[in-house]
């Protein structure tokens, strides 16, 4: 009997700790480069806020959203007069898409791929890829824009950001190689990372805008099911107390 | 009042009736473990991905044009909609937890024994089902992995016959119309066929009545006077107050998932399925989501296309000969000798890492190799039955259910 349970128990903790084992093992991306970790905070307002500017600046030229409306930002404590001042460069109403104008065939001829849209990006790429990502672009003259990248080899996509960021160069061979910055853009490193992040945490609330609404939420059904479990379990026991 | 309501009912419809043989007396053995949670469980997790799916299908669209922006419609725009979908997405990956726990319940204490074979076969039918119904609606959110992962599947049909592939797909690609029509399946063809089996299992079950962890049964030893098994007890209320704390813990893990890891690390909805399917851009690694990859890593093992998909269908199909396999004396593992217990323990390892091995790229050396040591024992378990449950050196069995 003892044997037995001891066999059972095994059984249950072998189906229970693969299964958690591969919920934990995350998918390997294609590179070997090691991911820096983004500091994704979607209830962090002003950080969003900011993320959803450098969006329409900076992104949202080539690549479109065009899964999410612009009211979506009125979510970043924004009213809609300040997004429509402020976040919407062109004549687009707040609930429109937010597409842009750029034809995937032009796309396509000039920079030989179009650009994706971006609305989940996020959800596709892990924000860690995506923090990385855009702060390993280099110079190299092989390549038609002029640059390449350590996290996304051979990339289509220039490097937008390089007036903030600067010049960064690739020294070292292979797995040692690391990138330098050899001429300062107008920000710091510090500034720059905190610009990147800003950025990725607004694609991780755009790629789910109900994640903090769902993180809160889950709290609060955690703690009904708890006692929910408590209670039935009392109940049972109660039933169960002439059964032997 | 309510005696004249339930009489009028009871002359016109067997409610009283119904009620007693099904719930207030009918006699479950009271010694019911952890293992036990998982049959009412399903029950409730089919009950629910209907219920969500309901939900699901007022604001999906099943055109490939509009299917993927549809999904994210759900996400975004409709109210509460995230959380119907994640209760959807996370209810069909929990479905296979529960199910082959169910499984692996009937194959620890020999459910599947006489007089229960039909029971097993019904129940195979409905996993079986249950595939399909898995592999239909995965195709819907229209991303790349919904769509190459059919296009891999339907290729399996093509190697075989390719008018039955044309004749599944609607095209000669997955398309537009394989979409419509894998809608239909997922939303009323299958769902339809699932319901009226899994009223077939309870019947059937209800027929023969539970077994239990000792593999005895329970009415071999009835009260002289009233006739009731003396080691049974009503399903109702036991059974459904000792079910609503499965139920509760299992909502405990359910919504944990859907709160606070509703994409299970890409193991219940894949990175790759935020990308709209694009059908000429085949992705570099193409993998079924986490419960076929036991079958896929089968499928990959063997070189040759065609008799891997003979041995994929076989492993799947092989199940439903476990009543005839099995020549042991006792029913439970509890009374079985070490080597029924090895061969099982080495059966579900082996299962465990093939389902490993089909997350895994095949270009990586190991993966083939150990697929098909564990392939060999997979089929060696079952095979092999006949000759060592007859050799194995059991236990005697209890007369009476142990508590």
């Amino acid at each position: 009997m003892n044997h037995f349970k001891a066999w059972n128990h095994v059984l249950i903790q072998g189906v229970l700790a693969l299964f958690l084992g591969l919920s934990c093992a995350t998918v390997q991306a294609e590179d070997e480069v090691k991911l820096d970790k983004a500091p994704v905070d979607t209830s962090n307002l002003p950080s969003l806020q900011r993320g959803a500017q450098h969006f329409m600046n900076y992104c949202m030229n080539c690549h479109s959203a065009h899964l999410a409306r612009f009211d979506l930002l009125e979510q970043l404590g924004l009213s809609e007069k300040q997004v429509k001042q402020n976040l919407i460069l062109t004549d687009a109403k707040v609930a429109d898409y937010m597409s842009v104008v750029l034809k995937a065939k032009d796309a396509q001829k000039w920079f030989g791929v179009p650009p994706p849209d971006l609305t989940v990006e996020a959800r596709v790429r892990g924000a860690d890829w995506l923090y990385t990502y855009l702060r390993s672009f280099y110079r190299d003259d092989q390549r038609p824009s002029g640059w390449n990248n350590r996290v996304f080899p051979n990339v289509a996509m220039p490097h937008v950001l390089w007036a903030l960021q600067g010049q960064q160069m690739l020294q070292g061979q292979g797995g040692k190689a690391v990138l330098v910055l050899t001429q300062k853009g107008s920000l710091s490193p510090q500034e720059y990372d905190r610009f990147v992040g800003d950025l990725v945490n607004f694609l991780v609330f755009m790629s789910e805008p109900t994640r903090s609404a769902r993180l809160h939420l889950g709290l609060w059904v955690m703690g009904f099911l708890l006692i929910l479990f408590l209670v039935a379990r009392a109940l049972k026991r109660e039933f169960w107390k002439d059964i032997h | 009042m309510v005696s004249q309501v339930m009489g009028w009912i009871d002359e016109r419809f067997p409610l009283t009736k119904v009620w007693r043989e099904h719930l207030a007396e009918y006699y479950a053995p009271k010694n019911f473990n952890f293992w036990y949670y998982f049959g009412s469980l399903a029950l409730l997790v089919l009950v629910m991905q209907i219920i969500t799916g309901i939900f699901l299908t007022m604001n999906y669209k099943p055109d490939a044009r509009f299917a993927f922006a549809s999904v994210e419609y759900i996400m975004r725009d409709v109210d509460f909609g995230w959380l119907i979908r994640y209760m959807h997405s996370t209810g069909a990956s929990m479905f296979f937890v529960v199910v082959y726990l169910h499984m692996m319940r009937g194959i620890l204490y020999g459910s599947y024994r006489k007089p229960r074979e039909l029971l097993w076969i019904l129940g195979m039918a409905i996993y079986l089902c249950l595939m399909g119904e898995a592999f239909f609606g995965y195709l819907l959110p229209w991303g790349q992995m919904s769509y190459w992962g059919a296009q891999v599947i339907v290729s399996l049909v093509d190697a075989i016959s390719p008018e039955v592939a044309l004749w599944i797909r609607g095209d000669y690609v997955i398309s537009d119309a394989t979409l419509n029509r894998f809608f239909a399946f997922h939303v009323i063809a299958l769902p339809l066929i699932l319901l009226v089996l899994v009223f077939l299992h309870i019947i059937a079950l209800h027929q023969v009545g539970s077994n239990n962890p000792d593999g005895i049964e329970i009415k071999d030893h009835k009260d002289p006077v009233s006739h009731i098994p003396l080691d049974g007890i009503p399903f109702h209320p036991y059974y459904t107050v000792k079910d609503i704390v499965g139920v509760s813990g299992y909502f405990i893990a359910y919504f944990g998932i859907i709160f606070f890891l509703p994409e299970m690390g890409g193991y219940f909805l894949e990175e790759n399925n935020f990308i709209p399917a694009d059908p000429l851009k085949t992705p570099p690694h193409i993998s079924p989501l986490w419960y076929f990859t036991p079958f896929y890593a089968i499928l990959r093992a063997i070189p040759q296309k065609q008799l891997g998909i003979a041995a994929m269908g076989l492993s799947v199909l092989i199940f439903f000969l476990l009543p005839w396999l099995d020549r042991g004396v006792v029913k439970s593992v509890r009374y079985r000798g070490t080597l029924y217990k090895s061969a099982l323990a080495a059966f579900v390892l082996a299962f465990l890492v093939l389902g490993y091995l089909g997350t895994q790229e095949p270009t990586i050396w190991y993966v083939n190799p150990i697929a098909r040591v564990c392939t060999g024992i997979y089929f060696g378990f079952f095979l092999l039955m006949p000759i060592y449950s007859r050799l194995d050196k059991t236990k005697p069995v209890p007369e009476r259910v142990t508590s």
